[in-house]
């Protein structure tokens, strides 16, 4: 059989939820053989490959590198996945749409010049830093999604059981508890 | 009091005259989703969560106004109005600032459950991201207005358990908001008798305990049903 | 009073008419283009012309054709004069003695006046809403004191059934129903009360009558208050009708010292009581026990029915909730009999309507028409058509609840039944006419934003569903928007319609759904194309 060539992203967020994926623990052993990590932050690969099967994007869509990167992921990847609660309602992230549109500049004085301790300045440089979006946005308001997995993180067994669908050949439904945000 | 045999969602049950359509299932162990419901102060039927289908009317109708009648046939779990709850849960999200994973009521929020329990597990309308604020201006309590779902079960139990009269509202449509007394700060506020009753009966985390972070805020609603019991039936053993 | 002085009353106010009536509008529309000043002046002019006792100037209600205010109605030649100004009048006097008048006139044959059928407006522009013996000289209160005199509470329900008069307020509940079934609810304390919290945009029906003919929808309270038990009613004016409101307490304080209102009307046993309650902006407190909960003194928002009002209303008791349209039918109906009523209109909607003709068209004004006369008629033969040569393309009726009907279904019958099948309602009575310069899009968010500035706040899908369809309306008018968003907005419609707790939420949908049937083209047309996978090809996202 062929093994299932995967995909994690990490987008606006905190790391939490591929923390929670490492949580798996023996899990990812179980499924070592039938899964290929083919692009992930815990793997050292430098360009979003093609042909992916599924992809766990963890975090909202911040910055412009996110936008882009998001929609080189939607065309090359089968099935896509909100990981965790930035992925699918922005959640944190999205807080600072709260000061409206064009918040960009004083979310920024406020983070690197006023709370800043030591060398106050706001970090320019292009082609590397890239530009705040004007609103943070959960992935499915920029591209389809086709699966959600919410937690802030989301448990590992909760993963697992959606990785588990996902491996026996099923359309994965979670249901309950395991839909709980936060 | 005349008992009256009426079918919900297939089942013949008896209720008493003058019970409502709510009372008379939740007796019967069927489940009907409620939000702005709260034992111990009345009904207003505005969270339209617990809307039933009955036959033989066009209308949908709240259960928790809707009296029973002989001969009624409800149904309260059509896959219309799972639907329906569905969005109405998702409007809600979209309407405030809801962010679960740093809410003082992460766990123990009824707004909360009743999306998973909908089977909601991504909101598929615009985030509106409105700004609003936090009065943290009482000695002991605070009122976050981006958790707020304006259900106004604080405005009845601070009226109709506590006869204080502190809470209100203010403005129209998404614009409305809780008030304390005449839209002043909660700290300034003399008619508060700083009960706590409207945080025991909030079901966000829009009311809550200074001091409780997140996922804290664990309320004891039984009280407020408690007090009414006390002061109405003269019953205080639980 | 009994009914003899009434008489006397009626003779000497008759007797005092003098040879040359000059009607002059004073209602608000005509007042803001100065007809006070005009009035004044006609007045001055007729005195230093020693006319005196042959010309009479008389401040009036609406003469219907508000576009060439101020008017101003000279008999018997039944002329009348339009945009007419203060330094007109010299001119308009010496044109009584034969001179020629270099004012405007319109012709009171037109089409215009020709085709309306007045009931409700029948003193409008006749009588002085100011004195109540101005109204009593055309037979006012008399049937008042028919039905106290002649008839049972239980005659006067049945004579209202038997005249098949619905609700005016919009929806178009039987008003003899509703009679009885207040009638017959258990109570010593009822209440009656008249919703004149008119708030459609380009609606102003009840405020014309209000100005114009206060007297008759205070005698049509009066009545029904006898017919159902009441002893005190309430008018629930809203607070942007000042004329209206002042009107109302002079016509309240003249009724009272006639004793035609208060303890003993015409020395019968019946007591009946009218006070104002002034609304404070809120649209929403035109839905009953919203405006109920208003006269209580709490916040405006409505309850869930039943209980209906005519069970538990105005304080708990016993209410009957009628519209001032409703009220101002009433009097005409006791006058001339349910028979006479039932014999205007069509076989399901009885008697006449008053539109508010507004929008693109050439006659704006006030118009009252038997049931079942065709749009067509009012918008094109009474209402002139579209200005400068232009095509009417829709015509909106029923406001913020209603929807827009397109100019291929111009031949539908004005009846409840009619608009209704073609996804509109008869409203109170708005009617806004566009043409084709107007973009129905346009149209739907701009009602749509009204219902999400005018909801109460209290239930969900109204709060919410009115602020998320208003966006998306939004998004597609600024062309951001695709075929998924259109399908949203359909689903939304649905939603909000079918779980609101109010009218109000119940029909915010309303032109959006209309225009989405006659004019999907439009919607369409700013829709753009998906480009939400970034044009990537993927069998998931497609069936999806």
């Amino acid at each position: 059989m062929e093994r299932l060539k995967i995909a994690t992203v990490w987008l606006g967020g905190c790391a939490g939820c591929h923390m929670s994926f490492l949580d798996l623990d023996e899990f990812l052993v179980d499924i070592a053989d039938k899964i290929q990590v083919v692009y992930s932050p815990i793997a050292d690969v430098k360009e979003y490959p093609e042909g992916v099967d599924v992809c766990l994007i963890e975090g909202a869509v911040c910055n412009e590198d996110n936008l882009e990167l998001l929609h080189q992921i939607r065309a090359q990847t089968k099935v896509l996945v909100s990981f965790g609660d930035c992925a699918v309602t922005a959640n944190v992230p999205a807080m600072r749409n709260q000061f409206g549109l064009g918040n960009t500049e004083s979310v920024l004085q406020r983070a690197y010049i006023e709370n800043a301790q030591y060398n106050p300045v706001i970090p320019k440089a292009d082609g590397i830093v890239p530009k705040l979006l004007d609103r943070v946005l959960p992935l499915h308001e920029v591209v389809t999604v086709e699966y959600f997995l919410p937690g802030c993180p989301p448990p590992a067994d909760r993963i697992k059981a959606f990785l588990g669908q996902v491996l026996a050949g099923q359309v994965p439904k979670l249901a309950g508890t395991q839909l709980k945000f936060g | 009091m005349a008992a009256k045999t009426l079918t919900i969602d297939g089942r013949q049950i008896t209720a008493e005259e003058g019970e409502t359509i709510l009372q008379a299932a939740t007796e019967a162990g069927i489940k009907i989703p409620t939000l702005c419901h709260l034992e111990g102060v009345y009904d207003v039927g505005a969270c339209r969560l617990c809307l039933v289908e009955v036959k033989g009317t066009p209308k949908l109708l709240p259960a928790c106004t809707l009296k029973v009648a002989e001969g009624m046939e409800v149904s309260t779990d059509t896959e219309r109005l799972r639907k329906y709850r569905r969005m109405t849960l998702e409007m809600l999200f979209a309407e405030r600032n809801h962010v679960c994973a740093v809410c003082v009521a992460n766990g123990h929020c009824e707004l909360q459950t009743l999306a998973y329990s909908q089977g909601m597990e991504h909101v598929r309308y615009e985030y509106t991201f409105p700004k609003w604020n936090v009065d943290n201006t009482h000695r002991l309590f605070g009122m976050d207005h981006n958790r707020c779902i304006l259900c106004t079960r604080c405005v009845r139990v601070c009226w109709h358990i506590e006869g204080a009269g502190t809470k209100n509202v203010a403005g129209r449509g998404g614009k409305s908001q809780i008030i304390t007394d005449l839209n002043q700060p909660w700290g300034c506020s003399e008619s508060c008798t700083e009960c706590g009753k409207c945080v025991m009966s909030c079901p966000t985390g829009a009311l809550f305990q200074k001091g409780s972070t997140v996922g804290e805020s664990e309320r004891d609603r039984n009280k407020l049903e408690f007090i009414v019991n006390a002061r109405e039936k003269k019953q205080w053993n639980a | 009073m009994i009914l003899n002085d009434l008489l006397q009353l009626k003779e000497k106010e008759l007797a005092a008419r003098k040879k040359i009536l000059l009607r002059c509008c004073m209602a608000a529309g005509c007042i803001s283009s100065n007809s006070t000043g005009v009035k004044e002046q006609l007045e001055k002019a007729v005195a230093e012309a020693g006319l005196q006792n042959e010309v009479e100037v008389r401040g009036v209600g609406c003469m219907k054709l508000c576009c060439e205010g101020p008017l101003v109605a000279v008999e018997p030649a039944n002329e009348m004069y339009v945009k007419v100004t203060p330094e007109n009048a010299p001119s308009i006097i010496s044109a009584l003695q034969g001179g020629q008048a270099n004012v405007d006139q319109t012709d009171p044959n037109a089409a215009f006046f020709t085709k309306q059928l007045s009931i409700v407006l029948a003193n409008s522009g006749i009588v002085n809403p100011e004195r109540i013996e101005s109204y009593v000289a055309l037979d006012g209160y008399l049937a008042l004191h028919e039905v106290l005199n002649e008839m049972t509470p239980k005659d006067v329900v049945e004579t209202m059934v038997k005249s098949g008069l619905r609700g005016r307020g919009g929806a178009g509940f039987p008003t003899g129903l509703k009679w009885g079934t207040v009638a017959k609810s258990p109570g010593s304390k009822k209440y009656v009360i008249c919703n004149a919290d008119e708030g459609d945009p380009g609606a102003f029906m009840d405020r014309s009558v209000l100005e114009s003919d206060p007297h008759s929808v205070l005698e049509g309270m009066a009545i029904a208050a006898y017919a159902v038990g009441a002893d005190q009613g309430y008018l629930y004016v809203r607070a942007e009708y000042p004329l209206a409101i002042a009107r109302l307490q002079l016509a309240i304080k003249q009724a009272k010292q006639m004793g035609l209102l208060g303890a003993g009307i015409f020395e019968s046993p019946f007591n009946f009581n009218v006070d104002i309650r002034i609304g404070a902006g809120a649209f929403v407190c035109g839905e009953e026990t919203a405006l109920m909960m208003s006269v209580e003194g709490k916040r405006g928002t409505p309850r869930p029915r039943p209980p209906f009002p005519a069970e538990s209303g105005l304080f708990g008791c016993p209410t009957l909730l009628n519209n001032v349209e409703t009220f101002a039918n009433v009097p005409a109906i006791y006058r001339k009999g349910a028979d006479w009523f039932a014999g205007i209109g069509t076989e399901k909607s009885k008697g006449t309507k008053v539109f508010a003709l507004a929008g693109k068209i050439k006659n704006t004004g006030l118009i009252e028409v038997p049931m079942g006369t065709p749009l067509h008629t009012i918008v094109e033969e009474m209402g002139g058509g579209a200005p400068d040569g232009g095509k009417i393309k829709a015509v909106q009726t029923g406001g913020p609840s209603g929807g827009c009907i397109p100019a291929q279904h111009l031949d539908t019958p004005v009846d409840y039944e009619s608009l209704g099948k073609l996804g509109s309602i008869m409203g109170s009575g708005g009617m806004i006419v566009m043409d084709e310069g107007t973009r129905m899009v346009d149209v739907a968010r701009f009602f749509m934003e009204f219902c999400m500035d005018e909801s109460c706040g209290k239930c969900i899908p109204c709060r919410a569903g009115t602020v998320q369809m208003h966006n998306l309306l939004d998004k597609i008018l600024k062309r951001k928007a695709t075929a998924r968003d259109l399908a949203k907005l359909e689903e939304l419609c649905d939603m909000v319609r079918n779980t609101s707790l109010c009218g109000l939420g119940q029909t915010a949908p309303n032109p959006t759904l209309s225009t989405l049937r006659f004019f999907r083209n439009e919607y369409e047309d700013l829709l753009q194309p998906d480009t939400f996978d970034g044009g990537a090809n993927h069998s998931q996202t497609v069936t999806k």
